[in-house]
C-alpha cells in the first residue's frame, strides 16, 4: 500500500457532541468488531473514561475501508484527549494527522470547545471537515448549525456531512469524505526515518508500546532506533497497526500510523513529541514541537491507613509505567505519616491519578491541597523554588516572593460574561481584555495566578456559565506576590498536611472555611477542641468543637449482642480511616472536606 | 462522693464485690466455665408501648401453640448445654400468661433441660397483671425474681410512653411484689423522656426508693426508628433532651442510687449488694445462654444464633423438626475481643488488664484514659468510672487497631 492509500485523521468535538459514538460506528462499519462484541465507547478502555465520558489515554485504530470507487484505503483514526491539562498531548496527536472531522451537535450547534479545537486544527494546517451529528434529534436545526459553521468557524458549510452516529445514519458519507477530502500523507519511504511519538503505553509483557506516525523513511523489526531527545538506542522487536488489538506488520513506512515495541522498560524514556529515527542512518533535525512535559500542580498523597504505605509505593511505581507525566518523590507528614509528593499536569490529571490509584489498586488515599511552584528570593540573595508548604522558608529571611501567572483565554457566550468576569476578578485576575471573534461570543483574556486556575476554576467556570464557557491557558511568567504560609492548628497542634501557601489576601477566607469544615467533620471528643488558622504565631480564624459527654446505648437488647457489635464494627472501620493529631482523632472525611474546593 | 469517681462502693480496690461472701477469685471466672442461662421470649402483649421494638403479638389465643413450640425447641437442645443456673422469662409480657400456662411451660422446661440446684428464675411482669394471689402462685412455682415494668410514676409520662397502667397501680404492684416473698424485686424505669423535667425524674426515683426494691434498672429512652415514638421524633414532633442534659441526668441518677447503697453495676442497672441479675450478667460476661422462642438470641462460644421474629415462621420451623434459627455467626477472635471490650466496659467489672495490655498501645491507652478519669484500675481489672460508663460505646474503639 502506498501513502496515497492512507488517511490519517482525528475527530474533534465539544464534549457530548458524540465523538466516541462516531468513533464506535466507524469501527463497526470497518468490521473490526462484531456487533455482538460491541460495547459503547470502545476506545475508552478505562472505566473512569467511560464514566466521565472523557478520553484520557488516547487510543488509535487502523480501519480497512473500500471506497465507493473501489479503492482499498487504510484509515488511521487517532483519538485525542479532551481537556486543557492534556493540551500538549492533543497537539502531538493532531500533528500526526492530515485532517480532522469537526463534529457539531445538530441541536446544540457550535460550542466554545468546537471553536478552540478548530483553531488548534488550523494551527496544524489540517484539512477540516465539518460533520453535523445527531440530525435525528427532534430539536436538530441543521440550517442554523450550517450558518454557525460558516459564520463562527469560517468553514464551508455546504461541504458539511450530515449524520447520526447513534442511529448509524450517514456513516458511509463520513468515511467517503475522509477518503476524498483529507489529503494522503506526503512523506517518502526512502528518506531517513523520522517518526513522531504521539502516545505511549506500558504493557507488562512487552514493555513500552510507542504510538507513532511515520513521516519519512521505514522501520522494520531488527532495526536499531534512536530517540532524538535523549539519544537512547533500542532494537525494534515488533512493529504493527492497531486494530483494537496489536496487529504485527513487516514494516511501518512513511505515512503509516502504528506502534513499535523495542524493549523500552520505562515509559519516561518514550517521551511524547520525541522523534524516532534509525541509529545507522539518522535524520538530522527532530520533528518540531517537542516539549519536556513539566508538572504544574503539586500535592502530597498519603495512604489513609499508614500501613498501606508500601502498597502505595508499589501502586505509584506501577502506575507511572503508563503515565510519564506523573512524577513523585518521598514526603512525610507528622499527621499523615509517610507519603509522596507528586507533580501533575493539572488538576484533572491529579483527580484522574487519585481515582485510578484508588480504583485499580484498591487504595484509600488522602491528598493535600494542590500547590504550584513558588519562588522565594531570600535576603541572602539566593532564590529558592518551593512547591511544598513544608518548605516555606523562615519569613524573616524572605526578601520577596513570586508566583506563576498564566494567560487564560475563556470563550463564553456574551450573556454569561456578567458572571464569568467577576469570577476571574475574584480569582485575582488582572488586565481582562475582551474580543469578539463572532457576534455572540466573547473571548475573555485575563492574566491570573496559576494557583487560582488550577484550583477548581474550571468547575466554577462551568457552573457560572451553565456549561458554556471553556478555558485554555498558557504560562506567562512569575510575578511578585505576597505569599504567606497558613497553618491549621487542631487542639493547639499544627496539622502539617493542612498547611498551604496562599496569597495574603486570601488567607483569612481560606482559614475560616477550613476551620468551619473541620468543625463539621471532626467528631466530638471527651474534651473541647479549638481549631485555629494561623499565620506565623497570629491566629486569624477560629472555631471550637465542644466536648461530648455521653456515648452509650441504654440497653443491650435481650442478648442480641450481634446488633451492638455490628454497630461498633462499623465505627471501628470508620476509625481506621482516622488520623491521630496529638490526642485528637481526625477522620479522613475531615481532611477531604478541608481540602475540597470552595463550594460544592 | 463525686459522681466521677469509681462506681464501686467497695472499700478495698481488689474486691469490686457484687456478691459479698464469695471468694473474690471466683468473681471473674472465665465465661467458658460459667454455667449457662436460659432465656424464654414470651411474644405476647395486649398492646404495643410507643417506644418498644421488641417482637410481640396481641393474640392470647396463640399462647398454647407457642408453649408447644418452645417445648419442642427445648428438646432440640437437650444435652447441648450444661446445667442452667438461671431462667429468664422476658417479653413481650410474660405476666400475660395464665398461671396454669406458665406452670405448664416451666414444668416442660424443667423436664427437657438440666438445671442447677436452685436456679435464679426471673419473670418480667406488667403491674396491671399482678395481684397478691398471682404473685404467691409465681413464688410457689419457683420464681425467685420479679422484674416490674413500672417505667414511670407519673400518669402523664406513662400515657406518653403508651403504658396501660397508672401510677397508683404501679406502686401497688411494687408493694405486693415486695410482700410476696421473692428473693429479689426489680423495677424498670425510663428517663430522659421528652418533656420530663430533671425534678420530675428525681421525684420518681425518690418515690421508688421509698420502697427500696432490691434492683432498679434505669434506662434512658432510646428511640428506634420503627416505633411510634421514633416516627414522631423523625417528623420533629417530639424532641429528646440535649446530650448535656442526658449526661447530667445519668450522673445524678447514679449518684442518688449509690448514695442509697445501690451498686451501679452496669450502665443502666443498679442493685443492692447480692441482688445483681445473675442472668443479665451472663450477657455482659459472654457466658453461654440459650434463647427459646421467636426473636430469641443464643450464644455458645464462638457461635451466636437467633430465631426469626415471627411466631408463624418459628412454629413452622419447629414443627418441621429443625432448629428455627434465622441467623448464625461464628465469631472471629477479633469479634470476640470487640465484644469483650464493649460488654466489659458497660459493667463495673470492666475488662481484664491483660486483655487490654495485649491490644496495640493498650497500656498507654489505659494510662491516658485513667488520667482523663474515664477508667480506673481495680486489681487486675480496668473498670470504667461513672463518666467512663457514660461513654462505654466509645471506650473499646481506643483499644482497637
Amino acid at each position: 500500500m502506498t501513502p496515497s492509500n492512507i488517511r490519517n485523521f482525528s475527530i474533534i468535538a465539544h464534549i457530548d457532541h458524540g465523538k466516541s459514538t462516531l468513533a464506535d460506528r466507524l469501527i463497526q462499519r470497518a468490521g473490526l468488531v462484531s456487533d455482538r462484541d460491541f460495547r459503547d465507547q470502545i476506545l475508552d478502555t478505562m472505566d473512569i473514561e467511560r464514566e466521565r465520558g472523557i478520553t484520557i489515554k488516547s487510543q488509535t485504530v487502523t480501519l480497512p475501508y473500500q471506497s465507493r470507487d473501489g479503492e482499498e484505503v487504510r484509515l488511521n483514526l487517532i483519538d485525542t484527549p479532551g481537556h486543557v491539562d492534556f493540551s500538549y498531548e492533543v497537539s502531538r496527536a493532531l500533528a500526526s494527522c492530515d485532517g480532522v472531522l469537526v463534529l457539531v451537535d445538530a441541536a446544540q450547534g457550535v460550542e466554545a470547545q468546537t471553536l478552540a479545537n478548530v483553531y488548534l486544527a488550523m494551527d496544524h494546517d489540517l484539512e477540516i471537515i465539518p460533520v453535523i451529528n445527531k440530525i435525528d434529534l427532534p430539536s436538530a436545526d441543521v440550517e442554523r448549525v450550517r450558518e454557525q459553521i460558516e459564520s463562527e468557524l469560517g468553514l464551508d458549510a455546504a461541504e458539511a456531512v450530515l449524520c447520526s452516529a447513534k442511529e448509524g445514519i450517514g456513516i458511509d458519507e463520513v468515511l467517503e469524505a475522509v477518503v476524498k477530502r483529507i489529503p494522503p500523507p506526503t512523506g517518502r519511504p526512502d528518506l531517513p526515518l523520522s517518526a513522531l511519538i504521539f502516545d505511549a503505553h506500558y504493557d507488562p509483557f512487552r514493555g513500552v508500546i510507542i504510538c507513532c506516525r511515520v513521516f519519512d523513511g521505514t522501520m522494520r523489526k531488527g532495526d536499531t532506533i534512536r530517540l532524538l531527545s535523549n539519544r537512547s538506542r533500542y532494537r525494534i522487536e515488533e512493529v504493527g497497526f492497531f486494530r483494537l488489538g496489536r496487529d504485527p506488520q513487516e514494516a511501518l513506512s512513511a505515512g503509516d500510523v502504528g506502534y513499535l515495541i523495542a524493549g523500552i522498560k520505562n515509559i519516561v524514556d518514550a517521551r511524547i513529541g520525541d522523534t524516532v529515527t534509525l541509529d545507522d542512518h539518522p535524520v538530522e533535525k527532530p520533528l518540531p514541537g517537542f516539549r519536556e512535559v513539566k508538572p504544574m500542580v503539586f500535592s502530597s498523597i498519603y495512604p489513609m491507613a499508614s500501613d498501606d504505605y508500601e502498597d502505595l509505593k508499589d501502586a505509584l511505581d506501577k502506575y507511572t509505567l503508563n503515565d510519564a507525566a506523573l512524577v513523585f518523590q518521598k514526603d512525610a507528614s507528622a499527621a499523615l505519616g509517610q507519603g509522596f509528593r507528586c507533580g501533575f499536569l493539572g488538576l484533572l490529571h491529579l483527580e484522574i491519578v487519585q481515582a485510578r490509584l484508588e480504583r485499580e489498586f484498591g487504595l484509600s488515599l488522602l491528598m493535600t491541597a494542590p500547590s504550584v511552584r513558588y519562588r522565594f528570593h531570600l535576603k541572602s540573595g539566593e532564590t529558592i523554588i518551593v512547591d511544598n508548604p513544608q518548605d516555606y522558608p523562615d519569613p524573616t529571611l524572605i526578601e520577596g516572593a513570586e508566583e506563576p501567572f498564566v494567560r487564560a483565554s475563556i470563550l463564553v457566550p456574551e450573556r454569561h460574561l456578567g458572571t464569568v468576569l467577576p469570577l476571574c476578578m475574584d480569582r485575582r485576575g488582572v488586565q481582562p481584555r475582551t474580543a469578539f471573534p463572532t457576534p455572540e461570543r466573547v473571548e475573555l483574556t485575563v492574566d491570573m495566578p496559576l494557583v487560582e486556575v488550577i484550583y477548581d476554576f474550571y468547575d466554577r467556570l462551568k457552573t457560572v456559565s451553565q456549561g458554556y464557557a471553556s478555558v485554555d491557558y498558557e504560562m506567562l511568567d512569575y510575578r511578585p506576590s505576597d505569599l504567606v504560609r497558613l497553618d491549621i492548628l487542631v487542639n493547639g497542634e499544627r496539622v502539617d498536611a493542612l498547611s498551604v501557601i496562599v496569597h495574603q489576601d486570601r488567607a483569612r477566607e481560606w482559614a475560616l472555611q477550613v476551620c468551619e469544615r473541620l468543625k463539621k467533620e471532626i467528631p466530638r471528643h471527651q474534651f473541647k477542641i479549638p481549631i485555629q488558622g494561623a499565620i506565623g504565631g497570629k491566629i486569624i480564624a477560629r472555631s471550637t468543637i465542644s466536648a461530648f459527654r455521653k456515648d452509650v446505648t441504654a440497653k443491650c437488647y435481650g442478648g442480641d449482642i450481634t446488633r451492638k457489635r455490628k454497630l461498633l464494627e462499623k465505627q471501628k472501620k470508620g476509625k481506621k480511616r482516622m488520623k491521630m493529631v496529638g490526642s485528637v482523632m481526625i477522620p479522613q472525611s475531615a481532611f477531604v472536606a478541608a481540602l475540597r474546593s470552595e463550594e460544592d | 462522693m463525686c459522681p466521677c469517681e469509681v462506681v464501686s462502693p467497695s472499700p478495698s480496690p481488689d474486691t469490686t464485690a457484687f456478691e459479698p461472701g464469695k471468694p473474690s477469685r471466683t468473681k471473674y471466672a472465665a465465661p467458658r466455665n460459667s454455667a449457662p442461662g436460659l432465656y424464654v421470649h414470651v411474644p405476647f402483649c395486649t398492646g404495643k408501648c410507643a417506644y418498644c421494638d421488641f417482637y410481640s403479638l396481641p393474640e392470647r389465643t396463640r399462647i398454647p401453640a407457642w408453649i408447644e413450640a418452645v417445648q419442642a425447641e427445648a428438646r432440640l437442645f437437650r444435652g447441648l448445654f450444661p446445667r442452667f443456673d438461671t431462667l429468664y422469662l422476658g417479653g413481650g409480657t410474660p405476666s400475660l400468661l395464665g398461671v396454669q400456662e406458665l406452670e405448664r411451660l416451666l414444668q416442660g422446661l424443667f423436664r427437657k433441660l438440666a438445671f442447677s440446684h436452685s436456679p435464679e428464675i426471673t419473670l418480667e411482669a406488667n403491674p396491671d397483671d399482678l395481684s397478691p394471689g398471682r404473685l404467691a402462685a409465681y413464688r410457689d412455682m419457683g420464681i425467685r425474681r420479679i422484674s416490674l415494668g413500672i417505667q414511670a410514676l407519673e400518669d402523664a409520662t406513662l400515657n406518653f410512653l403508651g403504658r396501660r397502667h397508672t401510677a397508683p397501680r404501679a406502686e401497688q404492684a411494687l408493694i405486693d411484689s415486695l410482700n410476696a416473698g421473692f428473693s429479689s424485686v426489680s423495677v424498670d424505669l425510663i428517663y430522659g423522656i421528652p418533656g420530663q423535667t430533671f425534678k420530675a425524674w428525681k421525684k420518681t426515683l425518690q418515690r421508688v426508693l421509698c420502697f427500696r426494691p432490691h434492683h432498679i434498672s434505669c434506662y434512658q429512652l432510646t428511640l428506634s426508628p420503627e416505633t411510634p415514638l421514633g416516627k414522631e421524633h423523625r417528623k420533629g414532633r417530639i424532641r429528646l433532651p440535649a446530650e448535656d442534659t442526658l449526661a447530667d441526668l445519668f450522673l445524678a441518677t447514679s449518684e442518688i442510687l449509690r448514695d442509697q447503697g445501690y451498686l451501679h453495676y452496669e450502665v443502666s442497672n443498679f442493685a443492692l449488694p447480692g441482688h445483681t441479675s445473675k442472668h443479665n450478667r451472663k450477657y455482659w460476661r459472654r457466658a453461654p445462654y440459650l434463647g427459646l422462642g421467636p426473636a430469641a438470641h443464643s450464644f455458645l462460644a464462638p457461635v451466636r444464633w437467633w430465631n426469626p421474629s415471627s411466631l408463624d415462621t418459628y412454629i413452622r420451623q419447629i414443627s418441621s423438626g429443625r432448629s428455627p434459627n434465622e441467623g448464625r455467626e461464628v465469631l472471629s477472635r477479633e469479634q470476640a475481643l470487640l465484644e469483650t471490650l464493649c460488654l466489659g466496659f458497660r459493667t463495673s467489672e470492666g475488662v481484664a488488664g491483660r486483655v487490654l495490655a495485649a491490644c496495640t498501645d493498650g497500656s498507654q491507652t489505659v494510662q491516658d484514659l485513667e488520667q482523663q478519669g474515664l477508667v480506673a484500675r481495680h486489681g487486675n481489672r480496668v473498670v470504667p468510672t461513672c463518666r467512663g460508663m457514660m461513654i462505654a460505646d466509645r471506650l473499646p474503639l481506643w483499644f482497637l487497631p
